[in-house]
């Protein structure tokens, strides 16, 4: 195989063949993908009468490569915690390539490397894909879309609408640090900072968040572009109730306060790659949150508020002054391709 | 003692010494604007005690007029425009530079001058202007920047000045005196540049004081407080870390040397001499007002729009009929909104619930 990327690996003939089986294969091979086949069978998903979750995402992160993953890692993680959000395991993933032709060939196998080594980290299959490749110019390196379906575990609804007054809000870590390290790497301000993307798949630390809270844990949601601000607007908004944070509260890790500080972004509308914020019950807060942090990615997990009646669909912070101030939802494009 | 003890205890200080006055002090600084605005100081203020802002931010105390002609420069076919971030969003009179960029015209963020300059060095066959705005603090580093362009022989590198400098802004809010002005909070960063003795004309000439205040909760409400106790007008420095009676002389010389004083067009206050920086004859080569012909048209201020009330401290930016209505972050209809130092901005992104 040639070592860079050429239009004919996206043609469907020989050469494109020979790229699924020296690449995708190679790294991704499992049961359902080895076949080969246009479209991969799930057996048993639909005998348990339990329901499926299904969820897309395409990712356009510049660079490709970044502190603490690459947009192969971003895919997998990215799609995993979505589906993850609706209570629900991974049982497969799909995986479609737009590649920029000209690209390394090692560079590529590099980046599935890293994505099979995330599935096997989520234990999900990539089952299925596909690959064209565009003119030298376009898809700057390289597009991602991920597809993925789930199990539902659970029986209860999980979704804005279950939220209740008196439910505590649970932030799973720090936040920013997916932004800042994809800052860092960008090289547009020659920080010399050490920070890693929090990328990976959080099913399993969801998974533990549900075992110890049960019908408690009321709401699930990964707080990516637009930040934790986001989700928590959403979930007011999407609830008519109130939500009410502490700012103190809220875990932040010193190099990226000092980004934030240096660079004026509001740390809060971020984007971050693998934070869970959960609605969870009053009775049950406490023992979901000692599951979270002895997961090895929630040890910084915080409650940093709670579901409230007061300003319903509106979300307040309380700064450590004492003093308070709407969080709104960002505007406009702090930062493009992010993820 | 926690921070949160350390303003408690600071503001009950404020409290006990603006107690029965009607005090209105002005802060002029866009970091003291965002500062105040995100940790609600002013909850913390006792009644009678009023803190407006001022013309600190330089995008938006920059006229529309000025703005068109960023616009018609990035229209111009071999011109790449770059600019700080802040001045993609803000309304010219028939569009913005993000609207310029949407439809095809070169238009870049860059994060320093010599970002401009390097990209000038890069594409040898475009011409790279940029837009240069801000006050004591950012002018140093574009006349660093030209300096860089003419020793390098960078010679498709230009800039718009629009610098302004600070004090000539305050006489004249003094001079047309319509809000009485009790003191200031002096502009951290530009003090650091200027020295805190660039200011004592407020206190020699106006028997107003002012006091030089950092950017923590903490250094605002202690600024407060010294403002409020000082026997007779003078100018205090609080914020002693950065800011000395000299400043910054390496700093100052530079401006000096790329830049000299000219008048400027201020949004809200109008023409006000010797208030603007404009390319000394050393550097008029990289002059873009000089090298290139445009024609921005007539300026049209939107509708509406008391960005200029605001920046003269005349009113607060809930005052204005437009604010949190027609002009909101996502729909800016003055510059106060869309700029990160903007009062209208800060209002707006960090309001208390209603």
């Amino acid at each position: 195989m040639s070592d860079r990327i050429l239009i004919g690996h996206g043609s469907g003939g020989r050469q494109y063949r020979d790229l699924v089986d020296q690449v995708f294969v190679r790294h991704f091979s499992n049961p359902l993908l080895d076949p080969l086949d246009d479209a991969a069978t799930l057996t048993g998903a639909c005998a348990s009468g339990r329901r499926l979750a299904f969820t897309t995402d395409a990712h356009v992160v510049r660079p490709l490569k970044f502190p603490g993953g690459d947009i192969g890692r971003l895919a997998v993680a990215g799609t995993v915690n979505d589906v993850a959000t609706a209570a629900a395991r991974p049982l497969a993933l799909a995986a479609a390539f737009v590649i920029e032709e000209g690209l390394p060939v090692g560079e590529l196998e590099e980046i599935c490397a890293s994505m099979a080594a995330t599935a096997r980290e989520a234990d999900v299959p990539i089952a299925t894909g596909d690959t064209k490749v565009v003119e030298r110019g376009l898809a700057d390196g390289l597009y991602i879309t991920t597809t993925g379906i789930g199990e539902v575990v659970v029986d209860h609804e999980v979704s804005p609408r279950a939220v209740r007054e008196g439910d505590l809000v649970l932030l799973s870590g720090t936040i920013g640090d997916h932004s800042a390290a994809v800052l860092a790497a960008r090289g547009e301000f020659k920080l010399e900072i050490v920070i890693e993307s929090d990328c990976a798949p959080l099913w399993s630390l969801v998974e533990a968040a549900l075992e110890a809270g049960g019908e408690e844990v009321r709401f699930l949601r990964d707080a990516t572009r637009g930040g934790l601000t986001t989700v928590l607007v959403e979930l007011a908004e999407s609830s008519g109730l109130g939500v009410a944070v502490e700012e103190e509260a809220i875990p932040l890790s010193p190099p990226v306060r000092a980004v934030c500080e240096l660079l004026g972004y509001d740390p809060l509308t971020l984007a971050n790659e693998g934070k869970m914020v959960m609605a969870v019950g009053p009775e049950r807060a406490d023992a979901v949150l000692e599951a979270v942090k002895r997961h090895p990615l929630g040890s910084r997990a915080a409650l940093i508020g709670e579901v409230v009646s007061d300003h319903p669909g509106r979300v307040a912070m309380r700064t450590p002054f004492g003093t308070r101030r709407v969080l709104d939802m960002p505007v406009g494009e702090l930062l493009p391709r992010i993820c | 003692m926690t921070e949160r003890d350390k303003i408690e205890a600071a503001a009950a200080e404020l409290a006990e010494a603006a107690a029965g006055r009607s005090l209105t002090y002005m802060e002029v600084c866009g970091t003291h604007t965002m500062a105040i605005a995100r940790h609600g100081l002013r909850q913390l203020l006792p009644p009678g005690l009023r803190l407006v802002s001022g013309p600190g931010c330089p995008v938006c105390v920059t006229a529309i007029g000025d703005i068109d002609r960023a616009v018609a420069l990035a229209a111009l076919p071999d011109v790449i425009l770059t600019t700080f971030g802040d001045l993609m969003r803000v309304p010219a009179s028939r569009s913005t530079l993000a609207d310029e960029r949407a439809g095809g015209s070169q238009v870049r963020v860059v994060y320093s001058a010599f970002e401009a300059v390097e990209l000038a060095a890069a594409e040898p066959d475009r011409e790279v202007v940029l837009v240069g705005i801000g006050f004591e603090t950012t002018a140093p580093t574009v006349a660093a920047g030209i300096i860089a362009a003419k020793e390098r022989g960078v010679k498709n590198f230009s800039v718009l000045s629009l610098h302004k400098t600070m004090p000539a802004p305050m006489r004249a809010l003094l001079d047309a005196g319509e809000t009485p002005l009790d003191g200031f909070i002096l502009p951290g960063h530009v003090s650091v540049i200027t020295g805190a003795d660039a200011f004592d004309f407020l206190a020699d000439d106006y028997g107003v004081g002012g006091v030089v205040a950092g950017f923590e909760p903490d250094d605002v409400v202690r600024g407060l407080l010294a403002l409020a106790t000082q026997e007779r007008p003078a100018i205090q420095i609080e914020y002693s870390r950065a800011v000395t009676p000299e400043g910054n002389r390496v700093a100052q010389e530079v401006i000096e040397r790329v830049f000299e004083p000219c008048d400027a067009d201020w949004r809200g206050l109008g023409p006000i001499p010797g208030s603007g920086l404009a390319l000394s004859p050393e550097f008029r080569d990289f002059d873009a007002a000089e090298r290139f012909e445009i024609d921005p048209g007539e300026p049209v201020e939107p509708k509406g729009c008391r960005c200029g009330d605001v920046l003269r401290g005349l009113i607060d930016p809930s005052e204005c009929a437009l604010f949190g209505t027609r002009c909101t972050p996502e729909t800016p209809v003055g510059a106060c909104m869309v700029s990160s130092e903007g009062a209208c901005a800060a209002h707006y992104r960090y309001r208390d619930l209603t």
